[in-house]
């Protein structure tokens, strides 16, 4: 296996699309000349040209709604967002076009756009950058939001979504770009909604997904080595569709759930988790369901500060063991 | 008070004069056949027809939410539309029947979806505001002001990636010319050459808001400009004009990929939906005197008549004819089954309509 970083390895995905299929464009700002503001796209240009590597004015009502009303005619747009944070400007776009034109015309019109770009606090940029909308994108019927957390998931997810026929939401993190995982060598297409343990344990599951994943690793290792907890990491990959009959069956094996998540508590992602947890897996439940999400305020410019808004490590461990106790 | 120019005393009752101006002899409109004018007038009927016995059928409560009606403003969609070739297409707002039986969509199917039937054109799931024909090139039928122009650019983006020589009729009212998302979609169109027409449809009032009131500046189509983009005005009464206007703009978009606005001089009768008090912002006075002088089917039915094209009888017959198609429509809507609940949660996500070929797994639904 190739050990990529999660950039280039969503690089690969795109690369690898746009020349399975000519219907495949890349837009957004910067992508093309600049190279990408977070050089996920560089080289792509020089490969593929002006074409199908598109600079867009920063105009992400009108150059999302156009891809959309491309779509509808069978180009099959990955638009970036140079923040997912920009989506509330293109919200009805979005959110009224994309997600309901399906519903709207009887189920006669499809529209296969992938949105993608980063979504994350902890790189102080204060609140209007650092929004994680995949529970307001994933309140949608018709739509599919994905996080993956390592740069194998990215590629494999980002090349399932770029096939789907549905319009698909990738929500990526800068913080995890630089991050380098393996790679399969040969093509590889992860099913949208399969949820990945990324570690094994017995006595707590942390339902978890994007960046949080690594922070919820990284607690696991202390809690097995210092107090001798184990503990189960499942990753989500996806939040909608949602692969819940893995949560559930890690559930039902150590019984004790922690979720953590880059979000803003009130009707998060977790939010949603705890109630299905709660119904479909009540009696198997040795305490109440605990959850470590962002704290509740917009996020904090402050560089030491925020580390602390947000799920890290430290914050993981402090619930797991309050979640075990 | 109103924007629009109240036609004076002295203009004469469109019962008696024909289509002003040289359009006819565009030749555009000069190459039609007698059955292609009848056609373009019989279309104007059928819709006027549709839409009343709608109207009908809201105030008798069979139709839900809102109505809005085109009444007045047919020779707008009905002269687009006229020009369309295989790889033009048309999308629009919520006022959207008239485009709708423009292209051709079967009169049924659109009074079921008003009704709420599955045999609606959207299965009774989008409404009068939301009307859909992908295989007739017509892509809604958009509810949200401005919502639809950028996707109208995305069609005429699609178009010229893939090299076919069509154009998109991205349709607004005069009250989404002030809408972000449609400056928005200028500048990519004209940045990026695309081959999209912006259409206008200026009926003088943005719901109850004349334009004088809402919109700065001297013109809505002369916003283009700004843009670097053409744009044009027509007397939207004239289905001739329409049609010698439009396609002058069409050929430059589908042959030289240039972009346009085109502001089209129209008028609805009706309030801006059936809700509508329309007793505040415009008189009586105003409706009467454009019923009166600048309705389109009447000028253009007079001008057939002068071109000895319709006879006094034949345009009787189609309007019997219309009506004769709307009672039907409504019957059919009537007789036709609501969706189920079981219903709800189909179209959705094209993966569960073909779960054949689904290849995601895990949970797309939640309760």
């Amino acid at each position: 296996m190739a050990v990529l970083t999660y950039r280039e390895a969503i690089r690969a995905a795109l690369a690898e699309e746009l020349t399975r299929d000519e219907n495949v464009v890349l837009m957004g700002e910067e992508v093309a000349q600049f190279h990408g503001a977070y050089k996920v796209s560089e080289g792509l240009l020089e490969k593929f040209g002006p074409d199908r590597i598109v600079d867009t004015p920063i105009s992400e009502a009108g150059f999302i709604g156009m891809g959309v009303g491309a779509s509808m005619l069978g180009i099959r747009p990955v638009m970036e967002l140079m923040f997912w944070s920009f989506y509330s400007v293109a919200f009805d776009q979005i959110l009224n076009n994309a997600a309901n034109v399906r519903y709207m015309s009887g189920g006669l019109i499809n529209c296969p756009i992938v949105i993608r770009g980063p979504a994350n606090g902890g790189t102080n940029v204060g609140a209007t950058h650092s929004h994680t909308p995949e529970n307001v994108l994933a309140n949608h019927p018709g739509v599919k939001v994905i996080v993956p957390s390592t740069a194998r998931d990215a590629k494999g997810l980002l090349k399932a979504a770029i096939r789907d026929n549905d319009p698909c939401f990738f929500l990526e993190n800068t913080l995890l770009y630089g991050e380098k995982g393996e790679v399969p060598d040969t093509e590889e297409v992860i099913p949208l909604g399969v949820a990945d343990i990324k570690r094994e344990g017995t006595d707590l599951t942390i339902v978890t997904y994007g960046r949080s994943v690594l922070h919820s690793l990284a607690a696991a290792s202390i809690l097995e080595k210092e107090h001798d907890i184990s503990v189960e990491v499942v990753d989500l990959r996806t939040i909608r569709p949602l692969d819940i009959d893995t949560v559930l069956a890690s559930v039902k094996k150590t019984h004790r759930v922690l979720i953590v998540e880059e979000q803003k508590p009130f009707a998060s992602v977790g939010s949603q988790l705890a109630y299905m947890i709660q119904r479909e897996a009540f009696d198997e439940l040795d305490g109440p369901i605990h959850r470590l999400a962002t704290i509740d305020a917009p996020a904090i410019y402050s560089p030491p500060v925020e580390v602390e808004q947000l799920p890290n490590p430290q914050r993981v461990l402090k619930a797991a063991l309050a979640a075990v106790a | 008070m109103s924007k629009k120019a109240v036609p004076t005393a002295d203009q004469k009752d469109a019962a008696n004069v024909a289509c002003p101006g040289p359009s006819a002899t565009a030749p555009i409109n000069a190459k039609l056949s007698k059955e292609e004018k009848i056609e373009l007038h019989r279309k104007m009927v059928r819709i006027r027809r549709f839409e009343e016995r709608s109207l009908r059928s809201y105030q008798s409560k069979k139709i839900g939410g809102f109505l809005h009606l085109y009444i007045g403003q047919e020779a707008v969609a009905v002269g687009c539309c006229s020009l369309m070739g295989k790889d033009d297409h048309v999308i629009t707002a919520y006022r959207d029947h008239g485009h709708a039986m423009a292209v051709g969509m079967d009169t049924k199917a659109l009074m079921a979806e008003l009704y709420g039937k599955i045999t609606g054109c959207s299965k009774g799931k989008g409404g009068s505001m939301h009307y859909f024909a992908p295989s007739l090139n017509y892509w809604g039928g958009h509810g949200i002001v401005g919502g639809q122009i950028p996707l109208g650019t995305g069609l005429a983006y699609a178009l010229k990636y893939k090299k076919l020589k069509g154009a998109a009729m991205a349709f607004m009212g005069d009250g989404a010319v002030n809408q972000g998302a449609v400056h928005e979609a200028y500048n990519l169109a004209a940045l990026w050459n695309l081959p999209v027409i912006f259409v206008i449809e200026n009926n003088g009032y943005s719901m109850g808001t004349s334009q004088e009131r809402s919109s700065a500046g001297p013109g809505l189509a002369q916003r283009a400009e700004a843009y670097g983009m053409n744009w044009g005005t027509c007397f939207g009464h004239d289905v001739y004009e329409v049609r010698a206007t439009m396609d002058k703009f069409l050929t430059l978009a589908r042959e030289k990929h240039q972009p346009a606005v085109v502001e089209i001089d129209t008028y609805r009768y009706r309030g801006h939906s059936v809700a509508d008090p329309d007793k505040t912002y415009r008189t009586r006075e105003e409706i009467e005197e454009y019923r009166r002088t600048k309705d389109p089917i009447q000028l253009f039915q007079n001008t057939l008549l002068a071109e000895g094209v319709l006879t006094e009888a034949l345009a009787e017959q189609i309007n019997a004819e219309a009506l004769a198609e709307a009672d039907p429509a409504a019957d059919f809507a009537e007789a036709s089954p609501f969706p189920t609940p079981d219903d709800i949660q189909k179209d959705v996500y094209w993966e569960t309509d073909n779960p054949e070929k689904r290849t995601s797994k895990g949970r797309l639904f939640f309760d």
